[in-house]
């Protein structure tokens, strides 16, 4: 684990240190009905570390995510944010945790400056002059300062996952949980994006977890990585043990061949007959 | 047996909403933007409808009372029947039927997209709950303006009739006597009897609504879905609650 681990988190705008938090994820089990989405999941990710969690589509990465926010209640097993339950009301009062959602979720009916100060004008962090002067860093750490007055329809979908983690800035999170941050945008903004979780990390020792089916991203910015296949995490690792995996569900999930010839589609088709 | 769990989970939620939005009435003082914002929505801009509405419910009463009475030589009364239906009945419930299709069905769209496009999940995890941010200023608002709302429908049903009782050749009785009447026999128990009504009922749609939004899963349909049962919901409500708060207040 890199020495980053033992920092403290830094406040991006008061620059006041509180200690990094830490996740624990113990035989997490849900069940949607008769969907069996995670089986008996268990691992941690430690204070100030950017872990990366992969897999393909649908299985089940986002609902893990909702999990350590307590957006979903486990059918089993248990999530411990900074050794709280994840489930409890209480933790949010303990740990400053932030999502960036997948399409954003920016409240529609507000603009962009008043997304941003919602979180300190709820919780009354700071008087106004304080958090237009919070939004506004933000808001200029994403290079989105000409946007404050834009609302969210107006934004193009790169702006809007931009403006997500600006408004994830502005809680002053120790705990930052981004869910596909780079689907749907180019490969520059994508780049762009990597980039940023990096440095709010690196600058701001803030624990991040992502989830994501990007592999530049995970190659390039996680500690560690973790691959969650049928419910299942299949590698917990660095993200060096990557680049030649003896499994063979890994290799192809991370660097797929295409195959006119033979197409996966098919295969499957195949085997179902 | 699948569709009683239906009707008990949503009572139970409903229910639960109610306490969690009553446990933060202490910071509605600085809600006062949004309660506001929340006034005009729910009184203003329903104050037109009900004002045309209640016109034309009290003239076809009087309409209808002066055809009937007429017969009797007790056309003279219609004041007191135009005064009463209003007054106990037809303005709170009419009211409170506008309220269900206007505001009620718009609450429960909107809280139901911000569910169905994750807002209400960004307010969670942001520690805003939203029984306070959501409900709480809209619980308010209703109640400020429910009674607001009814009184203008009763003054103006009561003007409705009056006209009708002047122009209406076969019977042409002049607005004094009307009133007069009308002030005889409609007591200030009968109009704080309605208002009583009109609380309750507005009370029940909004939070029938607001529950119904924020439980909406899944997609644009389901927004369409939810506005509807949303609707249904109140409309039945409104007439439950009528004979049973009807049935108290005797």
């Amino acid at each position: 684990m890199p020495d980053r681990a033992c920092n403290p988190t830094r406040n991006p705008f008061t620059h006041q240190e509180t200690p990094a938090v830490g996740v624990v994820i113990e035989h997490l089990t849900k069940n949607f009905d008769s969907l069996k989405v995670l089986k008996d999941v268990s691992f941690s990710v430690e204070p100030g570390e950017i872990f990366v969690l992969m897999g393909p589509s649908g299985s089940g990465k986002s609902v893990l995510l909702k999990h350590i926010v307590g957006l979903e209640a486990p059918t089993s097993g248990r999530v411990l944010v900074d050794g709280h339950d994840a489930l409890s009301e209480n933790t949010r009062e303990h740990v400053r945790m932030a999502l960036v959602f997948q399409a954003g979720a920016l409240f529609n009916s507000l603009s962009v400056y008043d997304n941003l100060a919602l979180y300190p004008r709820e919780h009354q962090t700071a008087d106004e002059a304080g958090i237009r002067e919070k939004v506004m860093r933000a808001l200029q750490i994403l290079s989105l300062e000409n946007t404050a007055q834009k609302f969210p329809s107006d934004l193009s979908g790169g702006m809007k996952k931009r403006v997500a983690i600006a408004r994830a800035l502005v809680m002053e999170p120790q705990l930052m949980l981004y869910d596909e941050p780079t689907s749907e945008l180019d490969p520059v903004m994508s780049a762009t994006i990597s980039e940023i979780i990096a440095t709010l990390r690196d600058e701001y020792h803030v624990t991040t977890i992502v989830v994501t089916h990007d592999r530049e991203l995970a190659l390039g910015v996680a500690d560690r990585v973790g691959i969650l296949m049928g419910g299942k995490i299949i590698f917990l690792g660095p993200p060096s043990e990557l680049q030649h995996p003896d499994n063979p569900q890994i290799a192809d999930f991370l660097n797929p061949k295409i195959d006119i010839k033979n197409p996966r589609f098919k295969k499957l088709e195949t085997q179902h007959e | 047996m699948k569709q009683l769990n239906v009707i008990l989970e949503g009572i139970g939620s409903t229910l639960l909403l109610l306490v969690r939005s009553a446990g933060y009435i202490g910071t509605l003082p600085r809600q006062r933007a949004r309660f506001i914002e929340q006034c005009y929505m729910i009184g203003y801009t329903t104050l037109p409808i009900v004002a045309i509405l209640s016109f034309f419910i009290g003239s076809v009463l009087a309409l209808q009372a002066g055809y009937s009475m007429q017969n009797f030589g007790a056309k003279q009364f219609i004041g007191s029947l135009v005064g009463l239906s209003m007054a106990r009945e037809l303005g709170p419930v009419m009211v409170a039927i506008l309220l269900a299709g206007r505001v009620g069905s718009a609450i429960a769209a909107e809280l139901a997209s911000m569910k169905v496009y994750q807002e209400v999940d960004a307010l969670v995890t942001m520690n805003i709950p939203p029984a306070r941010m959501l409900v709480l200023p809209r619980l308010a608002a209703v109640l400020f303006m429910m009674p607001v709302l009814t009184i203008i429908a009763n003054l103006v049903g009561w003007f409705g009739g009056a006209i009708v009782a002047k122009y209406t050749t076969f019977i042409a009785i002049d607005p004094p006597s009307y009133f007069a009447v009308l002030r005889r026999y409609t007591e200030f128990k009968d109009v704080m009897n309605g208002l009583i009504k009109a609380e309750v009922f507005g009370f029940a749609i909004v939070l029938v609504c607001c529950n119904i939004g924020l439980n909406t899963r899944g997609g644009p349909r389901e927004i369409g879905a939810a506005v509807t049962r949303a609707v249904v919901v109140s409309l039945i409500l409104i007439l439950v609650l009528d004979y049973f708060v009807t049935k108290a207040l005797l």
